[in-house]
């Protein structure tokens, strides 16, 4: 700053002289270069402006947490959610197929049973001759062979509804993770808010979860340190001893 | 085996706890007790009674894994056969359980067959 003052003072005091002088040419050279400082002077807020600028930026980037949640756990909670539509789907389609399978056995029974009663009925009133009772007896006997196998079919298809529910408890755990996430950002959305006024703000550590839940296929088993399945959890067991 | 064991299930999600005690009624256990997770469990097992657990791990107040450390380091509970049926499937948190003591380990999603075939190796090492 001093040296712009001295020199200006120096460009001031030719500039008088020269106007003393006359010297026309000197004058316009002289005020060409006064205005010249006053430029410069600019020139170097403006660069100032833009080192903060750019330090600001960089010290955005540099905050490990928000790095990291946008470049991983972002993506990776869009795959998570994928997975809980993919097994809520499955859920849905494994139960209404077993419903759809179950139904007409359900109806066949009760019709044939409807059948069955109203002749039983015929029979006890004595209104039924012997060759129709023969035929009838022939009809029961199938028809108790026939139930077993239904019912057989029914109680299988209801323990396959059973099972499917196990859905709930996988995406629940997915859906609370997602959930942890979305609050970890809005948390880091605010700092962030706080602290773009000042520069320097300590990044803090990613913190990963030490219980890491359900594994999501495509996201969770890419580094090979999970078991894919049951048969990998027998194999890792009995490599222990059991 | 004895169908009239005692069984306690322990599971956060109560979806979870119906499916396992459906299941075991369909192998013929009829006799379970359910809690919501280690802590609450931990006063039922305490109390005695219980001839079979089976934990999830992740679960809030009281993980499964603390649970089974603590059924371990209980004198009363340390042969308590213990079957952990649970999402957590890392490598480590496997080794992790067989270290602490389970005598079993189950993943979710799991199959009926899955859990019968465990059940009974589980019962098979013991009786036998």
């Amino acid at each position: 700053m001093t040296k712009t003052n001295d020199n200006r003072l120096t460009l001031a005091k030719d500039l008088v002289t020269a106007l003393e002088q006359g010297k026309e040419a000197s004058v316009d050279t002289l005020l060409t270069e006064i205005a010249g400082v006053q430029e410069g002077q600019l020139f170097q807020e403006v660069g100032k402006l833009t080192r903060q600028l750019h330090d600001t930026m960089t010290g955005f980037s540099v905050d490990s947490k928000i790095t990291s949640m946008t470049e991983h756990d972002i993506p990776d909670a869009k795959e998570r959610l994928q997975y809980v539509i993919t097994m809520t789907e499955q859920a849905a389609n494994q139960t209404l197929n077993v419903v759809e399978d179950v139904l007409p056995v359900s109806e066949q029974l009760n019709q044939k049973s409807q059948q069955l009663s109203e002749k039983w009925g015929r029979f006890l009133d004595k209104e039924m001759p012997f060759e129709e009772f023969k035929s009838m007896s022939a009809e029961i006997t199938d028809y108790f062979q026939k139930s077993n196998g239904s019912l057989q079919q029914m109680q299988d298809g209801l323990n396959e509804i059973l099972m499917a529910q196990g859905f709930q408890d996988i995406t629940g755990q997915i859906i609370k993770r997602v959930i942890d996430l979305v609050q970890d950002l809005e948390i880091s959305m605010v700092e962030l808010v706080r602290i773009s006024g000042r520069k320097g703000s300590e990044s803090e550590n990613i913190n990963e979860p030490n219980l890491p839940g359900p594994v999501v296929p495509g996201v969770d088993d890419k580094e090979g340190d999970v078991a894919a399945s049951q048969d990998d959890v027998d194999d890792l067991l009995s490599s222990l001893g059991f | 085996m004895d169908k009239n064991m005692k069984i306690l299930v322990v599971d956060d999600f109560s979806t979870m706890r119906r499916i396992v005690k459906n299941l075991l009624r369909d192998l013929g256990f009829t006799n379970t007790v359910e809690a919501d997770d280690g802590k609450t469990a931990l006063p039922i097992l305490e109390a005695g009674g219980i001839d079979f657990l089976v934990t999830d791990w992740n679960m809030p107040g009281m993980t499964g894994i603390d649970l089974l450390k603590a059924v371990r380091s209980n004198p009363n509970l340390v042969d308590l056969p213990v079957l952990m049926v649970t999402a957590e499937a890392k490598r480590e948190q496997i080794v992790m359980a067989a270290q602490a003591g389970v005598n079993g380990y189950v993943i979710k999603p799991f199959t009926a067959a899955t859990l019968k075939e465990k059940i009974e190796k589980v019962f098979e090492r013991i009786d036998g």
